[in-house]
C-alpha cells in the first residue's frame, strides 16, 4: 500500500510534483497552462502494419457526444489507414464487460469505462506513460484527479488508462423558483443550500436527490454529502473510518434535507430526476448537464422555456470548506492482450489531440469536462454562462474511494450502494444516523478486509 | 463395425451421446463453475483461492443478503400462490364455452408474449413516483391527494413488484391449466352429473384430482421462475429503496458483476439452489402421490 505518497502527492497543487517525476515539464503559471505548449515533440508511436481496432464505450447521454466521436474516429481512419470500430452500451453494462474482458483475456482493444476501473486490473492493462506524458506537456498537464485516475496507485508515474474526461455533475435548478423563494443568487454552502431547499418546499416548487440505487445520481451526490461534512469511507491507510462524528453530522443534514424532496425520491432511478425536472416538477436536482442539453435543443416551446429559466451552480461546499465533488470519471484503457496497442495509443492520442477534443466538447455541449488543463479555455465553456459550472469539474473533484487508494474495494463499495443506502436509510428515518452509519461500516469493512 | 451397429446398449448410448455433450457442456458445467466460484474469493480480473465456507458464512452475518432471502422467499410464495389461484380460475372460466374462445385464450397469453425487460419499462411508468397513472386517474378522481409512491415505501414497493410479476406470469399457469383441464374426459363429468354430483362436488372430486400432475409441472415452474426473476427487479427499483426489493438474483447480480466479488456473487446464486430443490422435491412427492397419476392402480 503506498497511501502515504498519494496523499502527499494529493496535496502538491497542480500535479507539479508527479509531473517532475515522469520527467515532463509542466506549466506552473494557470494562464499558460491554459494555452496549448509549442515546440512539444510530436510523439512517434508506430502503429501497427493492418491494424484494426475494436472499441467499446459507453452510450452516450447527449447526441453531440457520438456524432462527433464518430467523426473524428473516421477522420483518424482516414488519416492513418487503421480501421476502428466502435460499440456502444449502456454505461452500467460497460464495467462488468471490461472485467470479463480483463478476466478472460480477450475483447476490445480500447475500451471506455467508468470511475476506478483501471485500478481494479491493472497489469492487464498497457502502459500509457509515453501517450499521457505527451498530453500533459502539450495542453497545460493533468488535473490531479486525472492523475490519481490514470496513474498506478494514484503515484503519478506509471500511466495505465487516459482519462477522457468526466461527466460533471452540478446543482441544476429553476432560477425564477429560486427567486420566487428569497434568493437571489445560488447558495454557495451546505447551510445555504438547506435554507434554500425549505424556502422552496415552502413555496410549492420543492427539489429532490435520487436515494434509489442509482448507480450515477445516486452516488454522486450522496458522496459529495458525505465528503462535505468531513465524512469518508476510508482513511489514507484504507481503515473503514465511515463510522464517525463527521458522518453523522451529513446523516443529520441528509435528514432535514429529504424533509424537503418531493415525494417518491427513495425509488429514484437515474433517469427520474431527468424527467421530474423537465416535467417542471422539481426546480433543484443535482445531474449533469443533460438536463439544459434536453431542454436546450428540445423543438418544444415548453421546454425551451425552462432551458431559458435553467441556473447551474457547483455543489455547495459544506463544513469541510472545498468542494467535494464526485463525478463520473471516464478512464480508456488499453488492453494488453490486444495485438495492436501501438495504433490504440495512437488512436487516443489523436481523440485527446485539440483538432479533436474541442469540437467533439462543443458537440457534447460540455457533457464531458477535459482532464487535461489547456481545455479550460475551449470557448463552450463561455459561449454560454450556464456552461460554466461544468468546465471545473475536474479540477474541484476527490477520486473515487477518498481518502483511501482506488481499487477492488472502493469499486465493489459502491457497486453494492453502501453510502446510497446510508444516506437514504438516515434520510428517510428508516433507521437512525447512528445506526446508518454502523451498518454502512460493517458492510464496507467486508470489501476492505482484501 | 456392423454387429456394434447392431447392438442395442451401444446404439442407446450413442444416441444418447450429443444429449449429454449438451447437458454436461452447457449445464453441468456452469453449475459447477459456479458452485465452486462460490467457495473461492475469486474477483473479476483475477484468480481466486479456496476460502471454504468463508462467502457463506459472511452472507448469513450480512444484513443485506438476510434481507433478500426474506425478499425472495416472500416474492415467490405471494406471487405463487396468487398466480395460481388466479391461473386457475381463468382456466376454467376460459374452458367453458364463451364466444371467439381462440381469440380470448390468444388475448390471456399476450402478458406472457411481451418480453419482460418491455412490461417491466411500462410498469416503472406505471409505478413512477410522478407520473403513475394510476395517482393520476385517482388524483383526478378525486379520491387521493398526493401521488402514490409505489416504488418509494418498502412494502409498498414489495407489493407493486409481485403485481408486476402475477401479470406477468398468470398466462403461463392459465394455458397451461386450460391445456390440463382439456385432458379432462367428459365422460367423467357426465358419470358423475348422473351420480347427483353438484358442480363445487365435480370441480374438488373430478376436476382437481386430475389436475394435480399437472398442476405440479406448472407451479414447479412458476416458482422457480418466480424465485429467480432478476429483469422486473433491475428495471423497476435495482433492488432499493433501502434494499427492500433486492432478491437473491438481483443482489448476487450486483455483487458478482456490477461489484466486482465474483465468488461472494456465486455463494449468493448457490444459496439459491437449495430452496429451488425444495420447491421441486415438494411439488414432485406433494402432488403426485397417488400411483394412478404415475401409471399405477389405486388399491
Amino acid at each position: 500500500m503506498s497511501n502515504i505518497d498519494r496523499r502527499n502527492f494529493l496535496k502538491m497543487s497542480a500535479g507539479l510534483a508527479a509531473g517532475a517525476a515522469t520527467g515532463e515539464v509542466l506549466a506552473q503559471d494557470k494562464k499558460a497552462a491554459a494555452k496549448p505548449a509549442a515546440g512539444v515533440p510530436t510523439l512517434n508511436l508506430k502503429p501497427e502494419k493492418g491494424a484494426k481496432l475494436r472499441v467499446l464505450r459507453w452510450k452516450r447521454f447527449v447526441a453531440g457526444d457520438e456524432e462527433l466521436w464518430l467523426a473524428n474516429t473516421k477522420k483518424f481512419t482516414e488519416k492513418t489507414g487503421i480501421e476502428v470500430r466502435v460499440d456502444s452500451e449502456g454505461w452500467e453494462d460497460v464495467r462488468p464487460k471490461a472485467a470479463v474482458a480483463a478476466n478472460i483475456g480477450s475483447g476490445p482493444d480500447i475500451i471506455i469505462s467508468t470511475f476506478e476501473d483501471a485500478h481494479q486490473y491493472p497489469d492487464k492493462l498497457v502502459d500509457v506513460t509515453d501517450v499521457a506524458n505527451y498530453l500533459g506537456a502539450k495542453y497545460g498537464g493533468w488535473y490531479d484527479s486525472s492523475i490519481a485516475y490514470g496513474t498506478a496507485h494514484g503515484k503519478g508515474k506509471k500511466w495505465i488508462a487516459l482519462p477522457m474526461g468526466c461527466a460533471g455533475n452540478a446543482l441544476v435548478y429553476r432560477d425564477s423558483h429560486m427567486k420566487a423563494a428569497g434568493f437571489s443568487t445560488f447558495p454557495k454552502d451546505t447551510a445555504g443550500l438547506l435554507k434554500l431547499m425549505q424556502a422552496l418546499k415552502a413555496k410549492g416548487t420543492p427539489g429532490g436527490f435520487a436515494l434509489g440505487n442509482a448507480t450515477g445520481d445516486g452516488n454522486v451526490w450522496t458522496h459529495w454529502l458525505l465528503w462535505a461534512f468531513g465524512g469518508k469511507m476510508v482513511d489514507a491507510k484504507s481503515n473503514v473510518v465511515i463510522n464517525s462524528p463527521e458522518t453523522i453530522k451529513a446523516l443529520e443534514y441528509a435528514k432535514e434535507l429529504y424533509q424537503t424532496f418531493i415525494p417518491g425520491t427513495l425509488s429514484w432511478l437515474d433517469p427520474n430526476n431527468n424527467k421530474a425536472f423537465l416535467d417542471g416538477q422539481i426546480s433543484v436536482t443535482c445531474n449533469g448537464i443533460s438536463i439544459y442539453y434536453a431542454a436546450k435543443t428540445s423543438p418544444d416551446a415548453k421546454l425551451k422555456e425552462i432551458a431559458a429559466d435553467i441556473g447551474h451552480a457547483n455543489m455547495p461546499i459544506g463544513p469541510v470548506g472545498r468542494p467535494t465533488e464526485l463525478n463520473l470519471v471516464f478512464p480508456m484503457m488499453v488492453f494488453k492482450y490486444s495485438k495492436y496497442p501501438n495504433a490504440a495509443k495512437e488512436y487516443l492520442r489523436f481523440m485527446m489531440e485539440k483538432e479533436q477534443y474541442e469540437p467533439w466538447q462543443q458537440a457534447a455541449m460540455g457533457y464531458v469536462t477535459q482532464p487535461l488543463k489547456a481545455y479550460e479555455s475551449n470557448p463552450i465553456w463561455t459561449v454560454d454562462p450556464k456552461h460554466t459550472p461544468y468546465r471545473d469539474a475536474m479540477k474541484i473533484m476527490q477520486p473515487n474511494g477518498y481518502a483511501g487508494e482506488m481499487g477492488y474495494a472502493s469499486a465493489a463499495s459502491m457497486a453494492d450502494f453502501i453510502v446510497v443506502n446510508m444516506v437514504a436509510e438516515a434520510a428517510s428515518g428508516s433507521k437512525t444516523p447512528k445506526e446508518a452509519a454502523e451498518r454502512a461500516e460493517k458492510r464496507a469493512q467486508r470489501y476492505y478486509k482484501v | 463395425m456392423n454387429r456394434l451397429l447392431e447392438n442395442r446398449n451401444f446404439l442407446g448410448l450413442a444416441f444418447m451421446l450429443p444429449a449429454a455433450v449438451l447437458l454436461l457442456l452447457f449445464l453441468t458445467y456452469p453449475l459447477g463453475l459456479g458452485t465452486w466460484l462460490g467457495f473461492t474469493d475469486t474477483k473479476v480480473g483475477r484468480a481466486g483461492a479456496w476460502v471454504g465456507l468463508d462467502n457463506y458464512e459472511y452472507l448469513f452475518g450480512d444484513a443485506v443478503a438476510r434481507l433478500s432471502l426474506f425478499n425472495t422467499l416472500f416474492y415467490t410464495v405471494v406471487a405463487s400462490v396468487i398466480k395460481f389461484a388466479l391461473g386457475l380460475w381463468l382456466a376454467i372460466l376460459l374452458n367453458q364455452n364463451i364466444a371467439f374462445k381462440s381469440a380470448v385464450r390468444a388475448v390471456v397469453l399476450l402478458p406472457f408474449i411481451v418480453p419482460t425487460a418491455l412490461s417491466a419499462i411500462a410498469f416503472w411508468w406505471i409505478y413512477d413516483a410522478q407520473f403513475s397513472i394510476i395517482s393520476w386517474v385517482l388524483v383526478k378522481l378525486g379520491w387521493i391527494d398526493t401521488y402514490i409512491d409505489f416504488l418509494g415505501e418498502p412494502w409498498l414497493a414489495r407489493l407493486s413488484t409481485i403485481a408486476a410479476n402475477i401479470w406477468r406470469g398468470v398466462p403461463f399457469v392459465a394455458i397451461c391449466l386450460l391445456a390440463g383441464l382439456q385432458t379432462i374426459p367428459p365422460s367423467l363429468y357426465e358419470a358423475a352429473s348422473i351420480d347427483g354430483a353438484r358442480p363445487s362436488q365435480q370441480f374438488w372430486y373430478v376436476t382437481l384430482p386430475l389436475l394435480t400432475p399437472i398442476i405440479a409441472v406448472v407451479m414447479t415452474f412458476s416458482v422457480l421462475f418466480t424465485f429467480t426473476d432478476f429483469q422486473l427487479i433491475y428495471v423497476l427499483t435495482r433492488g432499493g429503496p433501502l434494499n427492500s426489493t433486492h432478491l437473491m438474483a438481483t443482489l448476487s447480480f450486483q455483487r458478482a458483476i456490477s461489484g466486482g466479488a465474483l465468488g461472494e456473487g456465486a455463494a449468493l446464486a448457490t444459496a439459491m439452489i437449495p430452496f429451488l430443490l425444495a420447491a421441486i422435491l415438494f411439488s414432485y412427492f406433494g402432488l403426485q402421490r397417488r400411483a394412478w397419476q404415475q401409471g399405477g392402480t389405486d388399491k
